[in-house]
């Protein structure tokens, strides 16, 4: 078992902010100011106002909980085959909404659902020389 | 019985099941063409009454139903190319009959073909890789793979309900006891509650036995006005009722345990004015042993959270309380990549007494269930509430 190679997440202008948030180390989120919706994942509008005048990004606590999760033991996909088992999880932050990612460092069994987590940032190289984040969990 | 929502009255006139569930020499057009052939001659029609093109498959895109169109020559009034995965083709039957209601065509064809199984697709297990897209960066860095996604659905509503892998086991080993009595299932050789839970964990808690297999195969299926049905070659089986639906992230807040079954089947029942005990069988989508427990729940068949108990003891077996997928459903008759045509093949061929050692005696009412996309993720679902002509 090997660390993750994650794959490269290409960033539209709409996901600029939460991308470039990784890569300071922080978790960005969007919120309308003119309906209180925090939403994710990002878009260039608030998906209930339909309009993206109000929209603003705020770091986040980066805390959560996880709301499901699954040990994978077969992915056939480069970066993650040799990775197996790792955990796959759905974690609902304190800000509100939900987002996928990994459990990193643990021991499988210690996941639960409702586990607390707390965000890190995993650095990589991506094939044209940028470095990117990738927001990943770790129980605590 | 009668239906509101197709003033015409919709029907199914003709199926067909293609045998194959191993093609390496074909192609997914030739696999859609042998089917629509054997379904025209089901129906006692010809090619050239078809004015209705409806398709889906694994590599129609763009344009997808027009190449469908010229490699059957055909020139068709009305199309339709709608692909919301799995459940499209349960969908396309709703659309065909919505068209054939309206007089925007007459005679309806849909189909389905694909080469999974000989093309070594790896459907369940083969997720995010790399992608240039944008709108899948939230995902792809992440290792979400099919089989993950419904592991995540099964693992929340265990810890929710207490579900367990003994109970899921339970609709493997019933499905594999009804493809014992399907002639053409892939696999025939029954199984254990202990086998499922020995087999090869694939994404916790889902084992390989609770996954579907993969083969090749396709069908086609006719929908004409019940009145001309009736003067057709087999008995007519009409629409009852039809829902579609989806169901998402949202924006990160969705109830992920409410499937999109929920929404389609509430509107199914209430269209076609059945009770859920007048459903004689149900033909429910079955990629994962959990997508089973969570349809029949979300479809009402019992109490969300109460699936467990429900499909246990032979409750969804041939003789049960819900005789779900005679023909051994995808778990172990046939899954070439989206199942959804043969929910519909299975239920009107039930509904016309053709099955032989899986038959459901005296079955009047079926309903089928598509399930596209993954559950725990977004999805979509297709209900169809079917019956025999009275």
């Amino acid at each position: 078992m090997s660390a993750i190679e994650h794959p490269l997440p290409f960033a539209s202008w709409e996901s600029r902010g939460f991308w470039e948030g990784a890569g300071r180390g922080e978790l960005v989120l969007q919120r309308c100011e003119a309906c209180g919706l925090v939403q994710h994942r990002p878009r260039g509008v608030c998906a209930h106002c339909l309009d993206g005048s109000a929209l603003t990004h705020f770091t986040a606590s980066g805390s959560g909980e996880i709301y499901s999760f699954t040990i994978t033991e077969q992915n056939q996909a480069k970066g993650f085959a040799e990775a197996c088992p790792y955990v796959m999880a759905y974690v609902k932050l304190d800000e509100g909404p939900r987002l996928l990612t990994v459990i990193v460092d643990c021991d499988p069994d210690d996941v639960a659902v409702g586990a607390r987590v707390v965000a890190d940032y995993v650095s990589q190289n991506r094939d044209d020389a940028e470095v990117f984040a990738v927001p990943v969990f770790r129980l605590g | 019985m009668t239906t509101t929502a197709f003033p015409r009255g919709a029907a199914i006139a003709g199926v067909y099941e293609h045998p194959s569930r191993f093609s390496p020499n074909k192609t997914e057009f030739q696999i859609m063409a042998e089917s629509a052939k054997g379904a025209l001659d089901d129906a006692g029609l010809q090619r050239t009454d078809v004015d209705g093109l409806f398709g889906a498959s694994m590599s129609m895109g763009l344009m997808g139903i027009v190449d469908l169109a010229e490699y059957l020559d055909l020139y068709p009034d009305y199309l339709d190319g709608t692909n919301i995965g799995g459940s499209s083709f349960v969908a396309h039957v709703t659309h065909a009959a919505a068209a054939v209601s309206a007089g925007l065509c007459q005679v309806a064809l849909v189909l389905y073909g694909s080469t999974a199984a000989s093309n070594s697709m790896a459907i369940g297990t083969g997720g995010t890789g790399g992608s240039r897209n944008p709108d899948s960066a939230f995902s792809a860095p992440y290792g979400m793979t099919t089989v993950g996604s419904y592991a995540t659905y099964a693992n929340l509503h265990m810890d929710t309900y207490g579900t367990t892998s003994e109970q899921l086991a339970e609709i493997a080993v019933t499905m594999r006891q009804h493809a014992s009595l399907n002639p053409r299932a892939k696999m025939r050789n029954p199984i254990t509650v202990n086998d499922v839970l020995d087999s090869r964990m694939i994404s916790r808690p889902l084992h390989l036995l609770d996954c579907c297999i993969i083969s090749d195969g396709g069908g086609a299926v006719v929908v004409t006005s019940l009145e001309r049905a009736r003067d057709l070659a087999k008995p007519p089986v009409q629409l009852l009722g039809c829902g579609e639906a989806v169901q998402h992230q949202g924006v990160g807040y969705s109830d992920i345990l409410t499937i999109a079954a929920k929404q389609s089947g509430a509107r199914a029942f209430e269209m076609a004015g059945v009770k859920h005990s007048d459903i004689d069988l149900a033909m429910i989508y079955d990629s994962f042993t959990i997508t089973v427990l969570a349809t029949l729940e979300n479809l009402g068949f019992c109490p969300v959270g109460e699936g467990g108990n429900f499909v246990s003891n032979g409750g969804i077996a041939l003789g049960g309380t819900l005789p779900v997928n005679p023909d051994g459903g995808g778990l172990s008759s046939n899954h070439p990549g989206m199942r959804g045509i043969f929910l519909v093949i299975e239920a009107v061929k039930q509904l016309r007494d053709e099955c032989d050692a899986r038959q459901v005696p005296k079955a009047e009412v079926a309903l089928a269930h598509g399930t596209g996309g993954t559950i725990g993720d977004k999805h979509s679902g297709a209900t169809l509430i079917l019956g025999v002509d009275r």
